[in-house]
C-alpha cells in the first residue's frame, strides 16, 4: 500500500525526469479531506463492527485500528456513503468545523 | 446492543483488507467507480497491469507525475483499451512473464462506442485479457455527454431535456455473449463479494473475460453523493441491473434472484437525470425494464 | 547467403532477424506480402514471436505500443490508408518512446483508390517524432531494418522503413542476407529500464499539466538530435560486420558536380543513370539520394550541395499550399547559408506514375535553363 503523506514532486531540470513518461511518486500527498463540508462522526457506543463503512468507503479513507473502524480525516472527502449505509446508524455527518 | 460485547468483537472484513488503491486520488465525492476499481483489485492482487484510456480513471489516479496505484497503469488513447491491453500480454509473454493478469478497464464510452471495435477483435481473437467496463451511463469525464450506455429517459449535456435520449440502451453484454467469450458477467458496487467472487473465478479463465460493471456517478445522475451505494442496490433489485453470469456465449446464470422486483420508480426518483420524466415516459422505463428481465429469465431456462 | 526476394520480403527478413517479438499487423496492399512471411516464419519457428492479427492499423499500433512498453521488441507494416489510420498512434508511439520499427510501402493516398507509389503517406507523418528511413534497394531494406532496431532502442524513438510500392515492393532483388549471428552481435536483445511490471508498478502517460509536457517533449527532440550522429556510428559498425555502410544520404558523383538531383526512395536509383547520361554529354551532373529524411541530415545535405552551382529536388510527393516537401526541407537546410545553390523544385511520379531517366533529362534542362525557379514547382510529366 502507498505510504500515505507522500512527498511533492518537483523537477529542476527536464533531465531529472525520466526517459518514459511515468510515475516517480504517490498521489497520497494530495490530502482530499480539504475538499470536506461535512465529516462523518462514528458513534463508537452503537458500532457494532459490521464493516460496512469500510468496505463501501470509496477512498477509502476508514482505516481499522484496534477493530475499530476509524475515519482518516486528511483524505475524507465527506461524501456520506459511510453514514448513509451503516445499518446502526452510528455514523453521523457534521458540518465541518473551519 | 451491549457495548461490552462489542468490545471484544472482531471486526467484520467480508472482503480481504489489503488496499491496492491509496487516498488522494482525485474522484468525485461518492464515486462509484473507484469502489469497482478498489473491489476488482481485491480480487485480482498485486500481479495486476491496467490499460485505462480516456475516461474518468484517466484522471482520477492522479497526474504525472503520480499515481494512487499499487499495480502498473498504462494510460492509453480513447479506443485502445482492449487493443493495447491484447499488446501488453503478448509483449509480457514473450518476455517469460505468463502470469500477471492484464486489465483492459474503461468507462461506457470506451467500450460501446469508440472502443467497440477493439473489443470486438480481442474478443473474437479470444486474447487473454479482463475487460472491465464500468459502467455510469454517459461520458462523465468530458462533462456528462450522452454516449450508447446512457438509457431512455436521460438528460445529459447532449440530450437536454427537451430532447431526452429516446434510444434504449445498448446490450452490451449480449454483443459480448455473440463473440462466444468464456466468460462474462455483470456486477454492482452495491454487491462487492458477488463482484469479488467472480473475478476471482474469471481470473483463473483462459482467454477474455469481459464484465459489466454499474457505477452510480452523483455529479452526472445529479444524485447525492451519499446515495451511490443505494442505487446501486435499487438497480439491481428492480432488475434494471441484473447480476448474472454468461459462460462461453450460452450457458446464463442469474446470480441473484429476485422473487419480487420493486418497480423502477423510487429508483429514477433519486436522480436529478429523469427528474423531467412524466408518468407515461417513466412507464416506458419500467416496460423496457420487464421486457429485458423476461428475456433474461428465458435465457437462464435455456 | 544470397537470396532473390521481394522488397515486401525483405522488409519480413529484416524483422525476423531482428529478434522481434511481437508483431501486430492488419492486411493492406501493397503490404500484404511481408505479413504472410512472417506469419509463415512464426508458424513454423523460424522466428519465435507473437502474431497478434489484428481488426484495424489502429489497433496495430496500439497492441506494438502495449508489447513495447511491457518489455518487448516490436514490429509492424503497413502503406497509405493504414499508415493514415494509424496517425493518432504514431504520435503516441513517439510521445511514449516506444521504439517500434515499422515497414511502411509509400502508397497514394485515396481517394481515388490507388495502390501505386508515391509518398504523401509517409510524409504527411514527419511531425509525429518517428524517424524515417528511406530505401531504394531490397539490400537496404533488410540492413535498414536491423539498423533502424539498433538506434530506435538506443534512443527510446520509433523508426519506419519506407519503400516504394511495387517499384520496391514487389520488385525481385538479388540480396545477401545477413548472418544471424552477426545481426545477434549487432543487435542486442531490448531490455528498457523501465516497462510495465508488477515489480515496479508506475502509471505511464498521466495527465500532464503545462508545467511538465514542454519538458518531456524537450527530451524526445534532444535525443532525436543524437540520432544523425549514431545513424552513421551504428551504420560503420554494420559496414565492419557486414560489409555494407549505412549512413544519412547516399552522395552518388557529388564532389565535383555543378548540377545535383536530390532524390528519395527508387528515383534516387533512376537518378543514377541519368546522371551518368548527363555526364557523358558533358554537363557535371550528381545525385543526393537522400536516405533519412527524420532527423533531417542538415549537414550531410549541406556538405553536398555547398560545392554545387544548382540543385534540382525532385518530390514524389506534394504538400498541397506549399509544394514538395523534400524541397521545403532542402531549401531551409540551405537558407541563410554562404555559398549555398539555388534550389528548384519539381514534382513527379505521384499515383505511381513512373520516373523515368528522360523525366530526370528534363528536370535537368529546365534547371539549368533559369537562374532563379520562376514558377516555384514544376510538375514534370503532367498534362497541364
Amino acid at each position: 500500500m502507498r505510504p500515505k503523506k507522500a512527498k511533492k514532486i518537483v523537477f529542476n531540470s527536464a533531465e531529472e525526469m525520466p526517459l518514459m513518461i511515468c510515475s516517480v511518486g504517490h498521489q497520497t500527498h494530495n490530502l482530499t479531506g480539504a475538499w470536506r463540508n461535512i465529516r462523518p462522526e462514528i458513534d463508537r457506543s452503537k458500532c457494532i463492527k459490521c464493516g460496512i463503512c469500510w468496505k463501501f468507503c470509496p477512498e477509502p479513507s476508514i482505516d481499522v485500528v484496534d477493530e475499530w473502524p476509524v475515519v482518516d480525516y486528511d483524505y475524507c472527502k465527506g461524501c456520506g456513503i459511510c453514514a448513509e449505509e451503516c445499518p446502526a446508524k452510528c455514523i453521523v455527518m457534521v458540518e465541518e468545523r473551519k | 446492543m451491549s457495548t461490552d460485547v462489542t468490545k471484544e468483537k472482531k471486526f467484520t472484513m467480508t472482503l480481504p483488507a489489503d488496499e491496492l488503491m491509496a487516498c488522494g486520488h482525485l474522484a468525485c465525492q461518492g464515486c462509484g467507480a473507484t469502489l469497482a476499481m478498489r473491489y476488482m483489485l481485491k480480487a485480482l492482487g498485486q500481479k495486476t497491469i491496467l490499460c485505462i484510456p480516456a475516461c474518468c480513471w484517466a484522471v482520477i489516479d492522479g497526474p504525472y507525475p503520480y499515481s494512487s496505484m499499487d499495480v502498473p497503469i498504462y494510460h492509453c488513447a480513447f479506443e485502445t483499451a482492449a487493443s493495447t491491453a491484447t499488446g501488453v500480454k503478448a509483449g509480457l509473454e514473450m518476455t517469460g512473464d505468463t502470469e500477471t493478469t492484464v486489465v483492459a478497464w474503461a468507462g461506457d464510452g470506451g467500450t460501446f462506442d469508440i472502443g467497440i471495435q477493439a473489443l470486438s477483435g480481442a474478443a473474437e481473437r479470444n486474447e487473454d485479457i479482463i475487460y472491465v467496463c464500468y459502467d455510469n451511463e454517459a461520458y462523465m469525464n468530458t462533462g456528462i455527454q450522452r454516449s450508447s450506455a446512457t438509457p431512455y429517459g436521460a438528460w445529459t449535456t447532449t440530450t437536454p431535456v427537451k430532447h431526452f435520449k429516446t434510444r434504449p440502451k445498448k446490450d452490451i453484454v449480449a454483443i459480448m455473449a455473440a463473440h462466444r467469450i468464456p466468460y462474462i458477467a455483470t456486477a454492482s458496487v452495491s454487491h462487492p463479494e458477488d463482484f469479488f467472487k467472480k473475478m476471482k473465478k474469471a481470473k483463473d479463465i483462459k482467454g477474455t473475460r469481459f464484465f459489466h460493471v454499474y457505477a452510480p456517478c452523483p455529479t452526472g445522475w445529479k444524485s447525492r453523493p451519499e446515495d451511490t451505494i443505494k442505487l446501486a442496490r435499487m438497480a439491481v433489485q428492480n432488475g434494471y441491473f441484473p447480476l448474472y453470469e454468461i459462460e462461453n456465449g450460452e450457458k446464463t446464470t442469474l446470480n441473484l434472484k429476485l422473487k419480487e422486483r420493486k418497480p423502477v420508480d423510487d429508483y429514477l426518483r433519486l436522480q436529478g437525470r429523469f427528474r423531467h420524466l412524466s408518468p407515461e415516459q417513466i412507464a416506458v422505463v419500467q416496460a423496457e425494464v420487464d421486457e429485458r428481465w423476461e428475456r433474461l429469465m428465458k435465457g437462464c431456462a435455456a | 547467403m544470397k537470396k532473390v526476394m521481394m522488397g515486401n520480403h525483405a522488409l519480413s527478413y529484416g524483422a525476423m532477424l531482428s529478434r522481434s517479438q511481437v508483431i501486430s499487423a492488419y492486411p493492406i496492399t501493397p503490404q500484404t506480402q511481408v505479413v504472410e512471411l512472417l506469419s509463415e516464419m512464426c508458424a513454423d519457428g523460424t522466428l519465435d514471436a507473437q502474431f497478434i492479427k489484428v481488426e484495424s492499423e489502429h489497433s496495430a499500433m496500439a497492441s506494438c505500443i502495449g508489447a513495447s512498453v511491457a518489455g518487448a521488441r516490436a514490429f509492424t507494416a503497413t502503406s497509405a490508408q493504414g499508415l493514415a489510420l494509424m496517425h493518432e498512434m504514431l504520435h503516441w508511439a513517439a510521445g511514449g518512446r516506444h521504439p517500434i520499427v515499422m515497414g511502411n510501402i509509400n502508397r497514394s493516398m485515396a481517394p481515388g483508390w490507388s495502390i501505386w507509389t508515391d509518398q504523401n503517406d509517409s510524409l504527411s507523418q514527419r511531425d509525429t517524432g518517428w524517424m524515417q528511413f528511406y530505401c531504394a534497394s531490397n539490400q537496404e531494406v533488410v540492413d535498414t531494418v536491423i539498423q533502424a532496431f539498433k538506434v530506435a532502442e538506443r534512443l527510446m524513438i520509433p523508426a519506419m522503413v519506407v519503400l516504394d510500392a511495387f517499384a520496391l515492393s514487389h520488385t525481385y532483388e538479388v540480396v545477401d542476407v545477413p548472418d544471424q549471428k552477426l545481426v545477434d552481435r549487432y543487435l542486442p536483445p531490448f531490455k528498457p529500464e523501465i516497462k510495465l511490471t508488477p515489480a515496479d508498478p508506475r502509471a505511464f502517460g498521466g495527465l500532464t499539466g503545462s508545467e511538465h509536457y514542454m519538458e518531456l517533449r524537450y527530451k524526445l527532440e534532444k535525443d532525436m538530435e543524437k540520432a544523425p550522429a549514431l545513424i552513421e556510428e551504428t551504420g560503420r559498425e554494420y559496414e565492419k560486420l557486414f560489409g555494407r555502410n549505412l549512413g544519412l544520404v547516399d552522395a552518388y558523383r557529388c564532389e565535383d558536380a555543378e548540377f545535383v538531383f536530390v532524390t528519395s526512395g527508387t528515383a534516387g536509383y533512376t537518378a543514377r543513370v541519368a546522371v551518368d547520361e548527363l555526364r557523358a554529354s558533358g554537363v557535371k551532373a550528381g545525385n543526393l539520394r537522400i536516405k533519412v529524411f527524420r532527423p533531417f541530415p542538415f549537414d550531410r545535405v549541406r556538405e553536398v550541395l555547398a560545392k554545387a552551382k544548382k540543385a534540382a529536388v525532385v518530390d514524389r510527393n506534394c504538400s498541397y499550399g506549399v509544394g514538395g516537401i523534400f524541397y521545403q526541407e532542402v531549401k531551409s537546410a540551405v537558407y541563410g547559408r554562404p555559398g549555398m545553390p539555388p534550389i528548384f523544385g519539381y514534382i513527379a511520379g505521384l499515383g505511381g506514375r513512373d520516373i523515368m531517366v528522360d523525366s530526370f533529362k528534363e528536370v535537368a534542362a529546365d534547371a539549368m535553363g533559369k537562374d532563379r525557379a520562376e514558377e516555384e514547382i514544376v510538375w514534370i510529366g503532367v498534362k497541364k
